[in-house]
């Protein structure tokens, strides 16, 4: 468990890294982030890239950014800061809701939510936010940069949108909108594990309190994370008489489970029902007291 | 008083150490040293058919490269079969490096030695084998229907097959009295694969001295002296110039007791024929795929009962898988079926398994060592009786425990120790009923209903073992008093976490009356003491703690005799106090034990102003005898051995109320209690941490851990990824209770603590489960997805 020959590089800011990456990125180059992810395939040499791109010394990366519109996450952000800003919370509170359930305190304090939607592992929580928030990814290489959005920007069980010498350098989540709220529930087989199912939740009300707006996105279900829009089978009414059975079901019909050592297909689907009812339930229950307040 | 310790909770004295980082573990020894790596076989079964290394030999920094054809002699041998059995008539073990054919995923195949571990693994990843692809035999079942082989010279992959059979008192046979019984229930159940999966991976380190034409050895093993033994006889070495030393072990659980491994004999031959050090630490995939496993069995099982649940006649058949070769011998599967019956008198008992070889890794002893699977099959039985004629869970196992005055009680049966099976005391009607309070197992039923009333589904469940602890041969115990006043103790077995430094520290601080500061303790040096066999099987405090207490006792007795020479008194009027001989009512008259051990060892040479005290102008001794009396030795020290005729028998209950989601299938542990009798406690602290520490592992196998191989004998979960051991989140607050039921065998009253937590963990939740439940739970761990099947099928 010791990794291939790489070279090194540690570029002091954005524009060097951009160069290096432009220098070594079709030649099998990996930005390195939090780790967390990559180090572990590079140990079982299930990765062997020839450079590794070091962007820790990229400090003006690591800023968490919330404005009315949405929450900016730089490329430098680890999951705990993301996971404890008060600003961020007040915006999008699903990222901290979804963040309390990636792995472990010591691993959130180094691995980075960029690094974590570009990995795209379809059992992670944020690819799963961002899906449903419908946020998006900026892109940047020497001389440019482009935005992706969620929907083209998760393209396979790990594989995203990013290029070979592209540096995602920042992710937006849009804000919750008024009357809405958001829920993220899973089940894992250990605390801090990926989940063998779990559903973010987004519901918003219309002012007569009845749902207006429902979206899910599930993990673990499929090759990227399956968003599914549940608003019509909710069937527009409130909270305690919405059709949840429906929305369950509807939910269970798209996704596509694949049964692993941990959890067969059926138990899969079994379980993304009832976390969609419990996830559903929990954001229209908060999109009403933050109606209330 | 500071010197009466035995059985206080005094806190370990390594744990300082330890957690701050200064623990010294096998990779932190050779810091430099050329390390090396090995090619392993991705194959479950196969034959080599070439080795090509070419490629491998241009990286820089590589130092040697040894396949099977290199190794000489004995080395080229199989590895030896460690504990031979009559009814083991087909053992198999490996090759240090595999000869020709390869048995399960991860045999080693190339040892590559290079300037440092990266580079060996670079090396590795270039070497070239061709394999040809042999039918691998997964799962136990399919392996004894013998369609394919694993090893060709072993019909039916059987590599023993032992029946015990004990009558009933009028003389019928288990099958007649099932036969004949009021009531009878047969069933399967199944337990899978676990490990012991330490912390610390395997490791050794090896220096030849070219100089001193003699060799030492570091390994990270549970017994240092049999791992010198069979170095030196694989090299060809004269015992004196080998020495092995256990440094701080980080976790063994039975797979460091196996010995010797491939590698604790391959480094050390790399070191004598490069003439210098060599290095290899285990890495996490390596100790998944080449190192043991233990646990996985099916078992049959046929019992027949009278209409109270008391047992009449019991038949298991049992299928143990063994993997692809038996070093250990068939240690486990004998303790699954002596160490079954538990705490129950059984009318007639049948038992008989085979032990199976299949194309993975093979299966030693991990703590609990067969036991578990024992308990589980004892239990579920005792479980279904219950069901099977309404009774409540634990009036049937009140109906069959053997009562305090039956013992010594002999079960009639041949242990592991290849010894009668005789429980030497306990007291199992009193642990119940211990459990039954401290669980509050009367009052459940409303708990239970007030739960449902809240859409809640809850269950409780319990599980007994009786575990032999403390097998022979035998330990021994050196202790040096200096004329420092220190006092150094050792013994021969090897320490991975149990806290020995601070129990035997404390044996002796008892026995000699000195501050627990004053001594010093040494495990599995064989610098210090040669003669050992090892740590497994719940024996260090048994065996090497009474051993150190003779040990202790002889030096006493010789301290007294010295002292009372100088204090002109009777021995038998003196004591010792906080390090100092002193006659008894009256503390003047008094000589420090450093003084006793200076007068202890006649001098010529005054090397310290303290030692003239002790050279022979100083008047010190007698002119009519000699200095050393006939029969005396220099120094205030003393050995001692400590042989049992058999093991000593610990017992514990413990029971457990879980919460099954009636929608997610999740399983939690509301509550944990034991009751556990292990004679005499030395450490309550330590033994509960012994308890806790078990109990955490059994909550991985009854939940959490399996070794999930697909049919072509891949290990599809072979790292902490998904190879799920519970985290400190997943393990339930454990309530604990000691009921002390002396041994009479050994001097100290004690028996073994160190497997009792994990026994019947297993069992235990199985029985809270399929009561919450109501589904008959017969196969184990239990996953949320196991049981949302189970439900569905129900
Ligand atoms: C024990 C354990 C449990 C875990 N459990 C969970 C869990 O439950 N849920 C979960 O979601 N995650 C989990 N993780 C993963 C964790 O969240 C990682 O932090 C995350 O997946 C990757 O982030 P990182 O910063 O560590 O990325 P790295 O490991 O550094 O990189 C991951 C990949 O992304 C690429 N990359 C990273 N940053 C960039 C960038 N800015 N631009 C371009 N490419 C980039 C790398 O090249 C690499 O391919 C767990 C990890 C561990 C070790």
């Amino acid at each position: 468990m010791k990794p291939s020959p790489f070279d090194y590089h540690a570029p002091a800011d954005l524009d060097e890294a951009l160069d290096v990456l432009a220098r070594v990125g079709p030649d099998g180059g990996k930005v390195l982030a939090g780790g967390q992810s990559l180090i572990p395939l590079l140990n079982m040499r299930l990765a062997a890239p020839a450079h590794l791109v070091d962007i820790n010394r990229l400090t003006e990366l690591a800023t968490v950014e919330a404005g009315p519109g949405g929450v900016r996450v730089g490329a430098l952000a680890r999951h705990a800061t993301v996971e404890r800003s008060t600003p961020a919370a007040a915006v999008q509170p699903l990222l901290g809701q979804a963040l309390r359930l990636v792995a472990h305190p010591v691993i959130r304090n180094r691995g980075t939510v960029v690094g974590s939607l570009v990995h795209a592992d379809p059992s992670a929580e944020l690819p799963a936010v961002l899906a449903l928030l419908g946020g998006s990814v900026r892109l940047a290489h020497r001389g440019g940069e482009r935005e992706v959005a969620a929907a083209e920007f998760f393209t396979g069980p790990m594989e995203s949108a990013a290029a070979p010498g592209e540096l995602a350098v920042s992710a937006f989540f849009p804000a919750r909108p008024p009357r809405s709220g958001t829920a993220f529930c899973e089940v894992a087989r250990r605390h801090g594990d990926y989940a063998m199912a779990g559903v973010a939740a987004a519901v918003t009300l219309d002012e007569d309190f009845r749902i207006a707006a429902a979206r899910v996105a599930c993990v673990s279900v499929g090759p990227i994370p399956v968003v599914v829009d549940v608003a019509d089978a909710c069937g527009g009414r409130p909270e305690a008489s919405a059709d949840w059975a429906a929305a369950a079901a509807a939910v269970r019909d798209r996704i596509e489970p694949e049964a692993d050592i941990h959890a067969t297909a059926d138990y899969r689907r079994h379980l993304t029902g009832v976390l969609a009812v419990r996830a559903l339930r929990g954001a229209a229950v908060e999109a009403a007291g933050e109606e209330g307040t | 008083m500071t010197t009466k310790l035995f059985g206080e909770p005094v806190q370990r004295r390594e744990d300082a150490r330890l957690i701050t980082g200064r623990g010294r573990y096998l990779d932190d020894l050779g810091a430099g040293a050329p390390a090396a790596a090995f090619v392993r076989s991705p194959h479950a079964h196969a034959r080599i058919l070439d080795i090509d290394v070419s490629a491998a030999l241009d990286v820089d920094g590589l130092v040697a490269i040894y396949t099977w054809e290199d190794l000489p002699g004995a080395l080229a041998e199989p590895l030896p079969l460690l504990i031979p059995h009559p009814a083991l008539t087909h053992g198999r073990t490996a090759c240090p490096l595999a000869r020709e054919i390869v048995r399960h995923v991860g045999e080693p195949v190339v040892m590559v030695v290079a300037r440092d571990r990266y580079l060996a693994e670079d090396a590795c990843s270039l070497i070239r084998v061709d394999y040809e692809i042999l039918t691998p035999v997964v799962g136990v079942e399919e392996a004894a229907r013998a369609v394919h082989l694993v090893h060709g010279d072993v019909p039916g992959n059987v590599g023993a097959h032992l029946v015990q059979e004990v009558p009933s008192a009028d003389g019928r046979s288990a099958r007649e009295a099932v036969e004949t019984a009021p009531h009878t229930l047969a069933f399967r159940l199944d337990v899978e694969r676990s490990a012991s999966m330490p912390l610390e991976g395997r490791g050794v380190y090896a220096r030849w001295d070219d100089d001193d034409r003699s060799l030492r050895v570091y390994s990270s093993t549970q017994s240092s002296t049999s791992v010198r033994m069979a170095i030196a006889a694989k090299l060809g070495l004269p015992l004196p110039k080998v020495e092995v030393i256990a440094p701080d072990v980080g976790g063994g659980f039975g797979v460091k007791i196996v010995h010797p491994w491939p590698e604790e004999v391959l480094i050390p031959w790399a070191a004598r024929l490069l003439g210098g050090e060599v290095k290899w630490t285990e890495d996490r995939r390596e100790h998944f795929v080449s190192s043991a496993h233990e646990r996985g069995q099916v078992q049959y099982v046929r019992v027949g009962f009278d209409d109270d649940g008391r047992v009449l006649g019991l038949d298991v058949n049992i299928l143990h898988d063994h993997g692809a070769y038996t070093p250990y011998g068939i240690i486990v599967p004998i303790i699954t079926s002596t160490q079954l019956l538990g705490p129950y008198k059984i009318g007639a008992y049948r038992v008989e398994f085979s032990s199976i070889y299949t194309n993975t890794v093979q299966v030693t002893p991990y703590r609990g060592a067969g036991r578990p699977q024992g308990v589980f099959c004892m239990e579920r039985t005792m479980d279904k009786i219950a069901a099977h004629l309404g009774l409540d869970r634990t009036e049937v196992r009140a109906a069959n425990f053997i009562q305090s005055d039956e013992f010594p009680y002999d079960q009639g049966l041949i242990f592991q120790d290849g010894r009668p099976l005789i429980y030497d005391s306990g007291n199992y009607p009193e642990a119940l009923r211990m459990l039954k309070e401290l669980i509050g197992w009367d009052s459940f039923p409303e708990l239970k209903a007030a739960a449902a009333a809240e859409g809640r589904t809850i269950g409780i469940g319990l599980g007994c073992y009786v575990e032999g602890t403390g097998v022979g041969p035998y330990e021994g115990g050196h202790v040096q008093i200096t004329s420092d006043g220190r006092v150094h103790v050792s013994t021969g077995l090897t320490s991975q976490g149990q806290g020995h430094e601070t129990v035997f520290a404390q044996i002796a601080a008892t026995e000699l009356g000195v501050p627990i500061e004053k001594v010093s303790v040494v495990t599995g040096d064989t610098r210090r003491f040669g003669y050992a066999v090892g740590t497994f099987a719940s024996r260090a405090a048994v065996m090497s703690g009474n051993a150190i207490a003779l040990a202790c006792r002889k030096v006493r007795e010789k301290a007294l005799r010295i002292a009372a020479d100088a204090l002109e008194a009777d021995p038998r009027d003196l004591e010792i106090t906080d390090g100092v001989v002193h006659v008894a009512g009256a503390p003047s008259a008094s000589i420090p034990l450093a003084t006793v051990a200076v007068l202890s060892n006649p001098l010529r040479y005054a090397f310290d102003e303290e030692a003239q005290r002790a050279t022979q102008f100083s008047g010190a001794s007698s002119m009519d005898r000699p200095p050393i009396e006939e029969g005396q030795e220099p120094g205030l020290e003393g050995k001692d051995y400590y042989s049992p005729i058999r093991s000593t028998f610990a017992c514990g209950m413990h029971a457990a109320i879980v919460r099954t989601d009636p929608l997610t299938a999740e399983i939690e542990i509301l509550r944990y209690a034991v009751v556990h009798d292990c004679g005499r406690l030395i450490n309550p602290m330590i033994v509960e941490g012994q308890i806790h520490g078990g109990v955490a592992q059994g909550v991985g196998g009854a939940l959490y851990e399996k070794m999930a191989y697909d049919e072509h004998g891949q290990l599809l979960n072979a790292s902490f990824m998904d190879f799920l051991m519970p985290y400190a989140t997943e393990v339930p607050r454990i309530e604990t209770a000691h009921l002390e039921t002396p041994s009479p065998l050994n001097p100290l009253g004690i028996k073994g603590a160190g497997e009792a937590g994990v026994i019947p963990v297993s069992a235990v939740i199985a029985s809270a489960i399929e009561d919450a439940e109501g589904i008959p739970i017969d196969r184990m761990p239990i996953s949320p997805s196991d049981l949302h099947t189970l439900r569905l099928t129900r």
